[in-house]
């Protein structure tokens, strides 16, 4: 199979250090590896080329990267399916992170997120004669998570992370929810309210968009982005509801379960808290600029038709809801 | 050729122009929408993060209404595509899921057999309307405009959930309407990143960050105007952007447009019909610049 590998190269030690693309055209076997091939241009080719890797199994997690965009394993991504129809396939540095050499990146900020999340047991409850017994009910979903080999590929492409370098990141928020949802971590309901406390604050899990980037590029099903979900979930229930994301989600939810739709007037309001004057007022430009070019949302928000059955259901299924 | 139509909240709420200019481009290319007004909200993700079943239920009794008509369901929002679609990838991948999910719209009257694909505008545009039959109604071709696509994230990942796999072409869909209506395509990095509206009202900074980077970068590239398919990112890229290009302390002046009105525009059909004077970003230098009045 003849194709031509586009690898973003640099060196920092050139004289002036700066990235630029190099293409390798390469003739390779059909079943090779994006991996493959970069180890074949390592050695046949070009000795200059670094790159990370050790396992060629997806286990590792050493050789996380960008493929035509997207963070991936080079491992676990096969040549023939990556390049386009003129052969080429783009291979670059994961994102987020400083690249050191070539395709190497400096995974500092990946491991002191990790850190800052605690990642290990935290019981407070009282300690039990012989060991902690947990049912394999209570464990099982926790199996998803565990999976994280720890390669850095939602990291590399979170969108938050991309903005603002202060959020905890996919990796670390789904590493955190293994503990919070662990029987064995925190009081003796197994409720880690400390953990859930810390968490709901700036950086934690109410900064995630819910872009599904993390979900899309880890390679184990991990799906961070749901974890980050149920955290929040966890938090709600816990009581960590004074904030704005914690109120965001429970009066859209509310708006719906009332109307059967989202009533967008009310969302912003209840999201800062109907007595935030100075929040409320920092709507006002928008709001106006809304008004003036006939875009506000209908200020008498109507139901649907039969919003009954979605009462009923609300009644059913949202336990809150039928307890106020 | 008649769907099923689910416009979602936001185009007859935030984006009141969204609506009417999706619904008059269906009706002069002949697609008949059949409304269903006892649809409900499809939670939006948000729901989900508290309630993931109720979430479900509610798209699956959608489903269902569709399905009992025996029509194929359209979309106008990027965000009611994708989680209608994850939704729907959870029921049919999981009979007993299904089952319970039916045993809840049962008292309704309704059951979920898992027929049901739903299908945005953007798509169903390219793949059952078919390029070969919009190509003659373009009769304002957009010659001479750079325009750049953004699709945000719900009609783009999850892949699996969104059939991308067996559609490869969806990837291109905006980029393949964009030189249908005769404009350029200007490509750019952020297309397929976050709008930031779903942090708009908890990390606005962050937020504005992300519109700011996205519609700067296309700008800066030669775009006259955005186009996407949708309101959510629409409410963020158009209705913030003052707001973002303050925080970023430049000048921006960006139009968004939502894809009927590029459609619409690219038809013959005026601008004031299509809702542009509710764009939030001034329309009229790209009016100007096609030669046509309000």
């Amino acid at each position: 199979m003849e194709l031509t590998l586009r690898i973003k190269r640099f060196n920092p030690g050139a004289e002036r250090p700066q990235a630029y693309w190099k293409d390798y055209p390469v003739s390779i076997e059909d079943n090779a590896t994006v991996l493959d091939t970069l180890i074949y241009i390592r050695e046949s080719l070009d000795g200059s080329l670094t790159l990370r890797c050790s396992c060629r199994s997806a286990i590792c997690g050493s050789c996380a990267m960008r493929i035509n965009g997207h963070a991936g394993l080079a491992c676990k991504t096969k040549a023939s399916e990556a390049k386009d129809k003129d052969g080429v396939i783009r291979v670059e540095p994961a994102g987020n992170m400083p690249a050191v050499k070539d395709l190497a990146v400096n995974l500092d900020l990946f491991w002191r997120k990790i850190e800052q999340v605690e990642p290990y047991l935290k019981p407070q409850g009282p300690v039990p004669e012989a060991e902690y017994v947990v049912s394999n009910e209570s464990m099982l979903h926790l199996s998803g998570v565990t999976a994280c080999i720890m390669c850095g590929a939602c990291v590399s492409d979170c969108t938050v992370l991309e903005v603002d370098p202060n959020f905890l990141g996919p990796a670390a928020l789904a590493k955190a929810y293994r503990f919070t949802a662990d029987p064995r971590d925190g009081d003796a309901k197994g409720v880690s309210r400390d953990r859930l406390r810390t968490l709901s604050e700036y950086g934690g899990m109410w900064d995630c968009t819910r872009c599904y980037e993390c979900v899309q590029a880890c390679p184990k099903g991990v799906a961070p982005m749901d974890r980050i979900m149920a955290l929040r979930d966890q938090a709600i229930k816990a009581g960590f509801g004074n904030n704005n994301g914690a109120r965001h989600t429970e009066a859209f939810t509310e708006s719906v379960g009332h109307s059967g739709m989202l009533d967008e007037l009310q969302l912003p309001i209840k999201t800062v808290g109907v007595t935030n004057l100075p929040a409320l007022l920092g709507f006002a430009p928008v709001g106006f600029r809304a008004l003036t070019h006939g875009k506000l949302p209908p200020l008498v928000h109507k139901n649907i038709e039969n919003v009954e059955n979605v009462r009923k259901l609300y009644q059913k299924l949202d336990a809150s809801e039928s307890e106020k | 050729m008649k769907y099923a139509f689910y416009p979602g909240c936001v185009s007859r709420g935030g984006c009141p122009e969204l609506y009417p200019a999706a619904k008059l481009i269906c009706q002069r290319l002949g697609i008949e929408l059949d409304e269903m007004p006892s649809a409900a909200c499809c939670g939006a993700g948000v729901m989900q993060e508290k309630n993931r079943l109720l979430g479900d239920v509610l798209n699956a009794r959608t489903l269902a209404m569709a399905e009992k008509r025996g029509l194929p369901l359209m979309t106008i929002c990027s965000t009611c595509q994708g989680v209608m679609s994850q939704a729907n990838h959870r029921m049919k991948s999981d009979p007993a899921y299904l089952a319970q999910i039916n045993s809840h719209i049962a008292e309704e009257g309704l059951e979920y057999k898992g027929t049901v694909q739903p299908k945005h505008l953007l798509w169903v545009l390219i793949e059952d309307f078919g390029l070969d039959k919009l190509t003659p109604l373009i009769t304002k071709p957009l010659g001479g405009l750079r325009i750049a696509p953004f699709y945000g994230c719900y009609i783009v990942r999850p892949t699996e959930a969104l059939g991308i796999q067996d559609h490869p072409e969806r990837q291109r869909s905006l980029e393949t309407l964009i030189s249908t209506v005769g404009a350029t395509v200007v490509d750019f990095e952020g297309k397929t990143r976050c709008c930031g509206f779903p942090i708009l009202t908890i990390n606005e900074k962050n937020s504005m960050t992300m519109v700011g980077k996205h519609t700067s970068q296309a700008k800066d590239l030669g775009a006259d105007a955005m186009v996407t398919p949708c309101p959510l990112c629409h409410l963020n890229l158009d209705g913030y952007q003052p707001k973002a290009a303050s925080q970023a302390q430049r000048r921006i002046d960006l139009p968004i447009l939502h894809l009927p009105q590029l459609i619409g525009l690219a038809m013959g059909i005026s601008p004031r019909e299509l809702g542009l004077q509710r764009n939030i970003v001034s329309t009229k230098p790209l009016m100007m610049k096609l030669g046509v009045g309000a």
